[in-house]
């Protein structure tokens, strides 16, 4: 069996995807392109991939959703791109890998981190088609002035379970979306108007 | 842009160690001034010396990025001589003087005259990057008043300067309060800097490398300079302007002339002083 | 007229060629070789070793050459070379027991099973200055005892036998390492060994005095000292088995302390724990006894406030990589804060200054 390359250049593209996360992270529903993109095996779309090759590693436990977990090429592609040791219960991991938004587990069932070290949560990478602007009003750090953003597809009561998480700050998970050539970020800080 | 030097991996740290410098620094931009520890590695620079900074603008570098780097607001101090050479050497990158040519600026102490924009990173290097650290040594003791917002022994310090000298007698490294939350050391920067942090267009990372910790203010975020409503924060102003360039907002340096006790002020933000200098050829001469 | 002052790159490419200049010293006389370090001024290579975290006599001969002699300067050098390294995985635990032994001293029995080896040490030597200009040569070949054959069992485990001191934690977890994991409190004992085992040997040559004065004393006895070579072993997943990869000389200090017995353990013997690259007696002796300060709380002592019980105090401030750099930072422009404070002390003396002279003229 061949296993599907990672970057290209994993220095330079790595850096590239890094950057693309951190402002997508910095300026929350901004939406950043990516280029440079590794093909993963499915169902892990590219832009998935590169922001697991960026971040993720041996020191990263990691969750798959069930539609990742059943793929064994992906799972090889992952375990040595990556090295990650993949976990059973989303609560033990450092990230998570999600392919089926609409099946996600809740929020609150990832690792939130404590009062005394927030850090310690899970990032999520969720996998959606595409982003809009008719979604809820974000405000919060990263942003100017309010902005409504929207992806999909996501699960009917995700923006109320993002609003429970901001309850919570600092502790919380934060959570990248992954489009087929972007991404944007929703990090535990933001604030999400209710409907 | 160079060709950097074949024998380091582009710019210095292994690919491992960036990825780990990259978790702590997204971690500390979704949780505005929390301090977020880190495995800072062994640079081959002192601590104390910028190696905090050093890791978080390697970890950012590309090769599309032009750094600055200043120390005390010059680029042409010893110390961001030395920063900008290990970056010139280890990544080939473009450096620059000019403020809004950067797309990364390193800095110790200051924060630049020329207002930044949203295409630029700031990167502190801090020392302590604990601001309850001096009225409790403890870490294990401030994480927990982190944790339960217990900023009271804070307070009680301002307002015991208050009571002895009449107003705050902090004048740098002034503590803030970010998006509402945190209570965060500004790296020892003037509070002359401290307004330039609030709703500031560009991201703002501060790197401490002997401590272990990362922290973060994103873009267009609060921050609040702790104060009491009966004695409100306030910056140094001085009673004269730049003797180079006739700037009357820039945060002055005092240069010694003589013996005699001759004085000089000049801005301490090398880049805009020059400039406006050059703006104004007849002053030039 | 003031001009800034520039040529910072000018200044430091000039002080770094006198520096060129200094480490040679006068070109007249031969330049000393990372061998002749290494053979002659071998206790500096051990400590640079130790306290750089890298087993390489030469590489530390040349920091120490290269640091003029500074042995901190050297540490540091090693150190920054060391993180670039690439790391292959971990060895097994060395067995100290199965040691070549060089030297080996116990405090604790008159005779013992391996006898009491002085090996090549100062003490007994009387300090006079050799006067002679010449080095001191090796006079006439040194008679020393046949090495034992087989394995000379440490002092701590006749004890042991008898159960008469605690029973070492012989965990299979992972340890802790503070090279890839930020420092966080508290901290194992694991950690907290390696931070002491770095930490730097002047800084525990104190505390480990002051316990002895009398700030949380222990009561120590040097059950065993052993300095000899160790065989470094690594497991191979490919193999199944583990293979000798190299073998290093290392000083082991195992201290045999006082315990009343708590409500949980018997009275017996507690230990305090010291390990070495090389031949660094002092700083493996200092290691125990910082070691066994800390342990109060897993012993259930009372925490008698004294330094070297207080683990945060001890591990923030043991590494003198980062103890010298920061000290050392007090060099680094400090025009602007230091202006921010010039500015302030004015303000306050012309408010005194103010009320003094509004003072008297109410009067």
């Amino acid at each position: 069996m061949s296993l599907a390359p990672g970057f290209e250049d994993p220095v330079l593209e790595g850096q590239g995807a890094f950057r693309g996360v951190l402002n997508a992270m910095a300026r929350p529903g901004s939406v950043q392109a990516l280029a440079g993109l590794p093909q993963a095996p499915a169902p892990l779309s590219p832009v998935a991939a590169a922001i697991a090759l960026t971040l993720v590693d041996h020191d990263t436990p990691l969750w798959l959703d069930p539609a990742l977990a059943a793929s064994q090429p992906l799972r090889a592609w992952l375990a040595f791109h990556c090295g990650a040791p993949v976990v059973d219960s989303p609560a033990a991991s450092a990230f998570a890998l999600i392919a089926e938004p609409l099946a996600m587990p809740p929020l609150g069932s990832f690792a939130l981190g404590s009062e005394t070290y927030p850090d310690r949560s899970t990032t999520l990478i969720v996998q959606v088609q595409g982003f809009h602007d008719e979604g809820p009003l974000l405000s919060g750090p990263g942003l100017a002035a309010p902005r409504r953003f929207g992806a999909l597809p996501l699960p009917s009561d995700f923006w109320v379970q993002l609003r429970g998480n901001r309850a919570l700050f600092p502790r919380g998970v934060d959570v990248l979306l992954a489009a087929p050539d972007s991404l944007a970020a929703l990090p535990r800080s933001l604030q999400v108007e209710a409907d | 842009m160079t060709t950097p030097d074949p024998a380091y991996n582009f710019a210095y740290l292994d690919e491992q160690t960036k990825r780990m410098i990259r978790r702590a620094i997204l971690k500390a931009v979704a949780i505005p001034g929390y301090q977020v520890p880190f495995a800072s590695r062994e640079m081959p620079m002192p601590y104390g010396w910028g190696t905090g900074g050093v890791q978080v603008t390697a970890a950012l570098l590309g090769p599309e990025d032009v750094l600055k780097v200043i120390d005390q607001g010059a680029d042409d101090t010893t110390n961001a001589v030395s920063i900008r050479a290990f970056f010139k050497r280890t990544a080939g990158v473009a450096t620059t003087e000019r403020t809004e040519e950067a797309t990364i600026i390193q800095t110790r102490h200051r924060i630049p005259e020329t207002p930044l924009t949203a295409k630029q990173i700031l990167v502190y290097q801090v020392p302590i990057p604990e601001p309850l650290r001096f009225l409790e040594p403890r870490e294990t003791e401030t994480r927990t008043m982190h944790a339960l917002q217990d900023y009271g022994l804070m307070h009680v310090k301002l307002y015991e300067d208050i009571a002895t000298h009449g107003h705050i007698a902090t004048t740098y490294a002034y503590p803030v309060k970010v998006a509402g939350r945190y209570v965060t050391d500004p790296s020892p920067t003037p509070k002359f800097d401290n307004p330039k942090m609030n709703r500031n267009a560009a991201l703002q990372l501060f790197g401490a490398g002997r401590e272990q910790r990362i922290y973060a203010i994103p873009p267009h975020t609060e921050v609040v300079s702790l104060d009491f409503e009966d004695h409100p924060f306030s910056v140094q102003t001085w009673d004269r302007p730049c003797e180079l360039c006739g700037a009357t907002d820039s945060f002055l340096d005092e240069v010694v002339m003589d013996d005699q006790g001759r004085r000089m002020f000049v801005c301490s933000d090398s880049d805009h002083c020059a400039r406006r200098r050059s703006a104004r050829p007849e002053a030039a001469a | 007229m003031y001009v800034s002052v520039k040529g910072g790159e000018r200044a430091i490419r000039n002080a770094h060629r006198l520096l060129d200049k200094a480490r040679r010293g006068d070109p007249g006389l031969p330049a000393i070789s990372a061998a002749q370090i290494d053979q002659q001024l071998a206790l500096a290579v051990d400590r640079v070793m130790t306290e750089g975290s890298l087993f390489d006599r030469e590489l530390a001969a040349l920091a120490i050459r290269q640091a003029r002699g500074d042995l901190i300067e050297a540490i540091f050098l090693v150190r920054a070379y060391r993180t670039t390294l690439p790391r292959f995985g971990a060895s097994v635990p060395v067995d100290t027991a199965a040691m070549t032994l060089r030297r080996r001293i116990s405090a604790t029995f008159k005779d013992l099973p391996g006898g009491q080896l002085l090996g090549p040490t100062f003490d007994y030597t009387q300090r006079l200055l050799d006067l002679d200009p010449e080095a001191p040569t090796a006079e006439g070949a040194p008679q020393t005892a046949t090495a034992e054959e087989a394995a000379v069992p440490r002092v701590t485990d006749i004890l042991g036998r008898d159960g008469l001191i605690e029973a070492e934690d012989g965990s299979e977890a992972p340890v802790a390492d503070l090279t890839r994991d930020p420092l966080a409190f508290p901290a194992g004992r694991d950690l907290r060994l390696q931070s002491l085992a770095r930490g730097d040997e002047g800084f525990l040559l104190a505390l480990g005095y002051s316990t002895q004065r009398g700030y949380a004393r222990t009561h120590p006895f040097a059950g065993e000292i052993r300095i000899g070579f160790v065989q470094v072993e690594l497991y191979l997943e490919e193999l199944g088995f583990a293979v000798v990869i190299g073998e290093i000389e290392v000083t082991e200090v195992q201290t045999v302390n006082q315990f009343k017995g708590s409500a949980s353990a018997p009275p017996q013997f507690t230990r305090g724990y010291g390990l070495t690259f090389g031949y660094c007696e002092r700083k493996a002796m200092s290691m125990a006894l910082v070691d066994r300060a800390l342990r109060w709380r897993e012993l259930g002592e009372d925490d008698k406030g004294a330094p070297a019980q207080d683990e945060e105090f001890v591990l923030s401030h043991a590494d003198n990589v980062q103890a010298t750099g920061f000290v050392e930072h007090l060099k680094l422009p400090h025009y602007v804060d230091f202006q921010s404070e010039l500015e302030l002390v004015r303000k306050l003396r012309r408010e005194q200054e103010e009320r003094r002279a509004s003072l008297e003229a109410a009067e």
